[in-house]
């Protein structure tokens, strides 16, 4: 059979229906009526006891929301959503609890079964893991803040964060708690006005994670949030903010999954990040939203602003992201080196199967002297999905001497899907230093061939190959959740060869 | 049972006729070696064994312990004992060359319903392996292939033969590129294996390697054909002449 003909039919043989994360759990819950007025941004609020401030801000950005039109330039196509057609609120009934002990345990068993204990003493006891040369990693722990729906459910570790002096709770309680830090940073990163989304999520956030690092403060453990989205017709709208103070330090991890659903569901998050003088903030996302099914139907329409502020000099932000699942993907977590000598990162792995849509890239502004960025993007698209990499790279008029090396690699897999490529570059003054490369490769049959006469499945050797082509945005992860991620990748490109 | 049978095999790429007709039995723990002028066929048969796909078998048969290899994929042919040592191994980016040797190795004892290497057993098996092939566990760690010299490529495919331990190998001159030392290294790895279980077939363009590798039949292809089968001492008489006298008989 030859080659080209083998590689259709592995096309045809696409089925994205491997996503292991899809069930549904049952409990009870509680929602704010469907659809979106003033009066569903005073539920939320009121729901969450804030500040009268915070109230304000809400519906001041519902007001600006109503007189913006959603975005169109990405490239993507999606049914029209009807934004009244949505619960903008929704909690299991049990919650905002003193203790582990009292959350329902259907939530427990939910985390459980995706991976994610919630039990210190769990992750305590966690055994010891190794990587695939047979290295041992080492325990490692991880503090984790667990959002179900629109409300956290748990947050770890909370004590032990505290004597470090690190703030680590759901915004909603830091709203309560911390109102002036809170006050001080939100919006502050990414404004109210931003976008479409970023101000539908201003007006109907309703939780997520709030961090707080103080001066000289290394955070004794990794962070992470893991977002689960059960209710159906549900958007989730969560809202992040971290912030490092001078010469602070935290490793950041966010993971998320959805049930399987024949209905699309909106995700709309925003994260702020903001680095002060010497600060280093290394956010982490490992993505798997359900993706929808092979004909695409169902999956989430991911629409998230994430924006990182390195305010103070030699400040440094790094995303880090693994994106694997969403029907649609619209993102691009982005820095602005607004401190002298301060350092931006993204290094991203996107991979598009079945009928996925990634648009995602990174805007990398300079505005500090001497600021640095790098881009590492790898790109790769199987069955009829399309995958963008659209990034911008600037400096402005006193940026002397900014520097950005940017590096965009595609790789298709069969012969229906798209890979593009779509940089801009802007240079206000002559000293700044921009190096782009991009390559588009295929997945060579000989490769495959090569691994196949040792021993190998087809999925076996393109999950291989591929895992050779993300390396070194993989080396960028925490050690295991490298290890997850790799195993990640592998499945959902199941399916992408016969 | 012959362990591998050549019947009458047909083979063509892209409507052009390449193997026409081709007989070869090779019985368990012989090592043949085939010789044969430049596009005469000898890496396409070394393919059509090991099953790449844009080669088209009009008719013929093969036959592997008695089963049909034609109807079987690559991965599944390596499993049951197929291994070809290419003439232009492949350069894959980003995976190391000891992750490349351990997942072909527990892919393949997958297939035979075997359990997986313990990591420590696996270290040990290439550290010994890589060691009595020269080769540096450095070198392990690197990508496959990626950088690799010519003569580092072709002691790489000895190192995975070594490690996968096939019942027929199949090697597409191995020695050209090798240097003078790394030809001793090669071949003394090939002898190892050397086995009463285990078949090989030897291409090569130098009766130089089967100094080391000493053959027990020797066959020369023309034009997609078996055209003349000898002793190892058919090499010399090659070395000597050339292959002027084929030049019709395939024809
Ligand atoms: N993809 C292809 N399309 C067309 N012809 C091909 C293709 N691959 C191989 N051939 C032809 O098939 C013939 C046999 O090639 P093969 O590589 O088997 O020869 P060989 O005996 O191994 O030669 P060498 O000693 O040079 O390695 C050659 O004429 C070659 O050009
Ligand atoms: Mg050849």
């Amino acid at each position: 059979m030859p080659a080209v003909q083998e590689t259709v039919d592995q096309v045809r043989l696409i089925d994205v229906d491997q996503y292991k994360y899809g069930f549904v759990t049952d409990v009870e819950s509680e929602k704010a009526p469907k659809g979106l007025s003033e009066d569903t941004v005073r539920f939320i609020s009121a729901k969450k006891n804030e500040p009268a401030w915070m109230l304000e801000w809400r519906l001041e950005a519902y007001r600006r929301w109503l007189t913006m039109r959603e975005p169109n330039w990405a490239r993507v196509e999606y049914p029209k959503i009807d934004y009244q057609d949505l619960y903008y609120y929704s909690a299991p009934k049990r919650n905002a609890l003193a203790s582990l002990d009292e959350v329902d345990p259907e939530i427990l068993k939910t985390y459980e079964k995706l991976g994610i204990p919630l039990r210190e003493q769990e992750m305590l006891a966690g055994v010891v893991r190794q990587d695939s040369e047979g290295n041992n990693l080492g325990e490692r722990r991880v503090a984790v803040d667990a959002v179900f729906d629109s409300v956290s459910v748990a947050t770890t570790f909370k004590e032990e964060l505290k004597k470090a002096g690190v703030i680590f709770m759901p915004i909603s309680e830091a709203l309560r708690e911390h109102p002036e830090l809170v006050k001080k940073y939100l919006g502050t990163v990414v404004p109210v006005t931003d976008n479409y989304f970023a101000t539908l999520n201003s007006a109907v956030f309703s939780d997520g994670s709030f961090v707080y690092v103080p001066p000289g403060v290394r955070c004794p453990m990794e962070l992470s949030t893991y977002f689960r989205i059960n209710e159906a017709n549900t958007g989730q709208f969560e809202r992040t903010l971290i912030i490092a103070d001078k010469g602070a330090y935290v490793s950041y991890l966010e993971g998320c999954t959805a049930p399987m659903r024949d209905e699309n569901q909106l995700h709309a998050a925003v994260v702020e990040l903001v680095a002060l003088e010497d600060a280093e903030i290394k956010y982490s996302t490992v993505q798997n939203w359900y993706p929808g099914d092979a004909n695409g139907k169902g999956g989430i329409f991911n629409f998230v602003t994430k924006r990182g502020d390195c305010r103070g000099d030699r400040a440094k932000i790094s995303w880090t992201q693994v994106e694997t699942g969403s029907a649609i993907t619209w993102k691009y977590p982005s820095c602005i080196l607004r401190g002298d000598d301060s350092r931006g990162e993204f290094y991203s792995i996107a991979i598009s199967n079945g009928r996925q849509q990634v648009d995602s890239g990174t805007k990398m502004i300079h505005l500090g002297k001497n600021t640095t960025s790098r881009i590492i993007s790898k790109g790769i698209a199987a069955g009829r999905s399309n995958n963008t990499y659209r990034g911008l790279v600037s400096a402005h008029r006193k940026a002397k001497g900014a520097r950005n090396f940017t590096n965009c690699d595609s790789l298709l897999i069969g012969d229906k899907c798209g890979a593009h490529t779509v940089p801009y570059i802007e240079a206000k003054n002559s000293s700044a230093v921009f190096e782009h490369e991009a390559t588009t490769s295929k997945i060579s049959d000989d490769m495959l061939f090569y691994c196949r006469q040792r021993g190998m499945s087809a999925e076996e050797a393109t999950a291989l190959v591929v895992n050779g082509f993300v390396k070194d945005v993989l080396q960028q992860l925490p050690m295991e959740f490298a290890v997850e991620a790799q195993k990640l990748i592998s499945i959902s490109l199941e399916g992408s060869v016969g | 049972m012959a362990l591998l049978e050549i019947k009458k095999l047909h083979v063509e790429i892209d409507g052009k006729k390449i193997l026409n007709g081709l007989d070869l039995t090779i019985e368990k723990g012989k090592v043949h070696a085939i010789m044969g002028p430049n596009g005469s066929g000898k890496s396409t048969l070394a393919y059509v064994l090991a099953g790449k796909a844009d080669y088209k078998v009009t008719s013929g048969e093969v036959l592997f312990n008695g089963e049909n290899v034609l109807a079987m994929q690559p991965d599944e042919r390596a499993a049951k004992g197929i291994f070809l040592a290419f003439q232009y191994p492949m350069e894959i980016p980003g995976v190391a060359t000891m992750t490349f040797l351990r997942t072909a190795l527990n892919a393949q004892r997958k297939h035979r319903g075997e359990v997986e290497l313990s990591t420590p057993d696996f270290m040990k098996r290439v550290r010994e392996t890589a060691a009595k092939l020269s080769i540096d566990t450095e070198m392990l760690r690197r990508a496959v292939n990626v950088g690799f010299s010519g003569g580092e490529k072709k002691r790489n495919e000895i190192l995975q033969m070594s490690m996968l331990e096939p019942r027929l190998a199949v090697l597409d001159e191995t020695d050209s590129g090798l240097d003078i030392d790394a030809l001793k290294i090669v071949s003394e790895g090939v002898n190892r294996l050397r086995s009463p279980e285990r078949s090989m077939i030897v291409i090569t363009h130098y009766q130089r390697l089967l100094d080391y590798i000493v053959p027990d039949v020797v066959h020369v292809l023309s034009k997609g054909r078996v055209v003349k089968t000898g002793g190892k001492e058919l090499a010399l008489e090659l070395e000597a002449k050339g292959y002027a006298e084929f030049a019709d008989e395939a024809a």
